[in-house]
């Protein structure tokens, strides 16, 4: 066990865990942050998707011992109330079906819009494939990309 | 609240659900202690509850994996009580005998629910009603409701439903509601977004693998690594040694570890040395096949399931006779929440909470095995992570409960990706052989024999009914390795081998595949041969509105089409692939899809329910497969069980839904049985070449 401080949806935590322990069961475990999701655990399905300085990474493949002061965004704080333009228009789309994996799937199209505001069908493809949905809603998350990209660039 | 109703209103609503309603009870008729505290709630049957505060809390019987039944089932309900939705709360209902069927299976719960619901919701209105015409000393024909008031138009009187829930209380329930005119529905029909949507995509707690409770430990379990292998010697001094490991205990055929952490259960868990032995054969997946391929070759050995006519005679003068064999694999469900369950046994009692498509199923077995009587055991569900069939076992919760036995302490199991595609109830690998007879125009002879892992292969399709010579045979194989259902069950694999089939005799005819089926559901209308389990004229709507949606017929240049339709669970699809060539690989560019489903409850949901069973349908054409090897899985994570990405996804999947007044059909699975052979179809079209055997990718590469 180490004692370790994180920057975590702009806050500073600090846990005592064994540092071997990946990101995903310190934010699930310790930080009940259950939002990000386990899905795979050999980072193939992106279930446990978070942004490390603003990237999307697989929480479930990451020693917290090697994220050090980085900041860490979870589902929890991509928006102050839910309002980012992606958790709006996958409201609006009603994306979801189980919904177990689309906060990963959010955090991944977060991290696409961020560095490419306006992405192509292509650019999703290339962005989203790292995530897995089994119940198939890749038509309507890729709309909800495009309609979020839309708004982001009204505002 | 169940502990303060009477014996007498119990004993009324079996009366009443003997007749086929499931209206549960109601507050009558309560003894005066009970009524003072419940006054100022209105519960008229299991489903609703109006509080004095104007809060009206409609409960969803069914569980919730990803069908949508936690939104459609409370919009009946709503519909005919008259609220506005948009104020309503939606809560999932715990395991009640007041409830009814409380299962996620067969695309079951809207299509058995729908009266049901309506009466429910009706019901609650009525006494609404009532309540305020009393208290107005107006006619109950003069009051009207809308958006949860009871309105009196003559005086401009209006009263909520909050208002007039103790009143509404006292008064009998209704025997027979009126229910309202389909014509006049508000709800059911339009677009309903899921009830959770915010909370899924703002990442509260709603899953199992969320739970949190008092006292409880988290467990990772150590199961027999392959089928037919056994729990020998174990030595857990050095899982004992971790940092937050708690305790181990054996339970049958598996070690689980208790810990403070997931992640210290698992170390725990992976430190552990088992002897397993292997006390039965260790199959193997090419066997599996071997042994059908030489079974597929003999007469079947048992009784055929249809049998019109004569297929052999049918094929002395035929012009050409097909014959042809498929191939299909072992599938996994992998559901994207890794199974879970929370289980605290304590004092001759039991707290369940988890993910199961089959509470009831899970508690009776529970009891059963805990000697604890079923009243004294409660389960709940959370919304579910997936499903497809996997939940209809009850290996999960049964486990839960047994290690927190065992271990006596609250437990939450958490299962690993590896420990669920390991420990599966597989969809069994198939093969098939058909036969055709063909004049040079004409089909004559169909001649179907399968064989499969477990309970076999069985189903026709509806060649049967429209054809003189028709003969259906169906297997089974024995073996240790376990099989289960798997989303649509027999639908999923024989749909792509008959509608396959279907296009192979099409292209030996030189036949429009739309057209040719249009044929054969005309001779099933008017020159019926035996029975037919579906409705030609059903199956002629969808078929006929794909064609039109796609413009069947037209060519455009680079697109290739394959054309394939099914029934099933009361369902009628139709479906066109359209795919393109990308990189000397087909990729789907477009679906269209047909729907004939009777009256459609959320329209949002419905659409996604079809196109997610089209992309899952395409997903599981093209990669995953299971391969035992010596008893073991093969393919434990998605690094080898392949899925469909976003870029092998289509960017439209156009789906449209036949208008019908009739009530609801299935929706959680039809779709999905006949896309493999549209898509199937189209490749052919593209390339020439027929695929005879899934995954289709590595018949591609």
């Amino acid at each position: 066990m180490a004692a370790i401080n994180l920057n975590v949806n702009g806050k500073t935590v600090s846990v005592d865990v064994d540092p071997a322990t990946p990101l995903l069961w310190v934010l699930r475990d310790h930080l009940n942050l259950v939002g990000t999701k386990f899905g795979c655990g050999i980072a193939q399905c992106g279930a446990c998707t978070v942004h490390l300085n603003g990237s999307a990474v697989r929480s479930c493949s990451l020693p917290v011992s090697s994220v050090k002061n980085n900041a860490i965004v979870t589902i929890e704080g991509l928006s102050e109330t839910g309002d980012h333009p992606l958790q709006q228009a996958w409201e609006e789309l009603d994306v979801s079906q189980c919904g177990y994996c689309q906060a990963g799937q959010i955090m991944s199209a977060a991290a696409l819009l961020k560095r490419n505001p306006k992405p192509t069908d292509q650019d999703i493809d290339n962005a989203m494939s790292g995530n897995i949905c089994r119940c198939g809603t890749h038509v309507r998350i890729r709309k909800a990309i495009h309609s979020a990209a839309k708004t982001q660039s009204k505002n | 609240m169940a502990t303060t109703h009477s014996r007498r209103n119990f004993l009324k609503v079996s009366a009443l659900s003997g007749g086929g309603m499931l209206i549960s009870f109601s507050l009558f008729n309560l003894p005066a202690e009970a009524k003072a505290l419940d006054d100022m709630i209105f519960t008229p049957n299991a489903y609703i509850k109006i509080t004095a505060d104007g809060t009206i809390v409609l409960f969803a019987p069914n569980p919730e994996i990803g069908q949508g039944v936690k939104t459609s089932l409370p919009m009946i309900i709503a519909e005919e009580l008259g609220v506005d939705w948009k104020k309503i709360k939606v809560e999932l209902a715990a395991l009640d005998k007041r409830m009814g069927r409380q299962t996620a299976g067969g695309s079951g719960s809207v299509r058995g629910r729908f009266t049901e619901l309506r009466t429910v919701g009706a019901t609650a209105r009525e006494m609404l009603t009532t309540a305020a015409a009393q208290q107005w000393n107006v006619p109950v024909t003069e009051c009207t409701v809308e958006n949860g008031e009871v309105i009196h138009k003559a005086s401009g009187k209006k009263l909520s439903y909050a208002t007039l829930a103790s009143a509404a209380a006292k008064l009998e329930v209704p025997e027979k509601p009126t229910l309202k005119d389909p014509k006049d529905f508000k709800l059911i029909g339009t677009r309903v977004k899921d009830v959770d949507a915010h909370h899924i995509v703002t990442g509260k707690p709603l899953f199992g693998i969320d739970t949190r409770k008092e006292g409880m430990l988290f467990a990772m379990v150590s199961r027999a690594p392959a089928y037919g292998k056994t729990l020998g010697e174990v030595n857990d001094a050095a899982a004992l040694k971790i940092e937050g490991v708690k305790k181990v205990v054996k339970i049958k055929n598996a070690v689980a570890v208790l810990a403070t952490s997931t992640w210290a259960a698992k170390k725990g868990r992976d430190a552990l040395v088992i002897q397993w032995n292997a006390n039965e054969k260790l199959e193997n997946s090419a066997e599996h096949f071997e042994m059908f391929k030489k079974a597929l070759e003999k007469p079947a050995p048992t009784e055929p399931t249809r049998n019109d006519g004569d297929v052999e005679a049918a094929k002395n003068g035929a012009a050409k006779v097909l014959d042809v064999t498929y191939e299909i694999p072992t599938l996994s469900h992998g559901q994207m929440e890794p199974l879970n369950f929370f289980a605290n046994v304590k004092d001759g009692k039991v707290e369940l909470f988890g993910p199961t498509q089959v509470p009831g199923a899970v508690r009776a077995e529970i009891s059963k095995l805990l000697g604890i009587a079923e009243e004294n055991i409660s389960i709940s569900s959370p919304r579910q992570g997936g499903g497809f069939g996997r939940k209809l076992m009850t290996d999960n919760g049964v486990e839960a409960a047994l290690i927190s036995a065992e271990a006596q302490c609250p437990v939450q199991v958490q299962w690993t990706r590896e420990d669920d595609m390991q420990n599966d109830f597989y969809r069994p690998a198939e093969m098939w052989r058909y036969r055709a007879a063909l004049s040079s125009d004409q089909l004559l002879s169909w001649h179907q024999s399968g064989i499969g892992i477990g309970r076999g292969v069985r189903g026709d399709s509806y060649v049967a009914g429209a054809l003189t010579n028709y003969r259906a045979e169906g297997q089974g194989f024995t073996s240790n390795t376990p099989t289960g259902w798997w989303r649509a069950p027999g639908a999923n694999t024989l749909a792509y081998v008959a509608e396959s089939f279907m296009d192979e005799v099409c292209t030996a005819l030189k036949k429009d595949p739309v057209a040719f089926r249009l044929e054969l559901f005309k001779k099933a209308k008017e020159q019926t041969v035996g029975k037919i389990n579906y409705d030609p004229e059903k199956y002629k709507s969808v078929v006929e509105l794909v064609a039109k949606m796609s413009k069947w017929g037209t060519k455009t240049p680079g697109v290739f089409r394959g054309f394939s339709t099914w029934f099933s669970f009361g369902s009628y699809v139709a479906q066109v692939v359209d795919v393109h060539m990308l990189d000397g690989q087909p990729k789907v560019k477009k679906v269209y899809c047909a729907v004939n489903c009777g009256r459609v409850i959320n329209l949002s949901g419905a659409e996604n329910q079809v196109q997610g069973s089209i992309v899952d349908g395409i997903s599981h054409a093209m990669f995953p497969k299971v391969t035992f090897v010596n008893g073991a899985v093969a393919e434990t994570n998605f690094n080898t069980y392949k899925f469909l990405r976003m870029k092998d996804a289509p960017t439209e999947i156009d789906v449209q839904f036949v208008e019908s007044d009739e009530a609801p059909s299935g929706l959680g699975e039809p779709a999905l049985p006949p896309l493999a052979a549209a898509l199937a179809n189209a490749i052919f079209a593209a390339t020439g070449k027929r695929l005879r055997k899934m995954p289709f990718a590595e018949q591609l590469a």
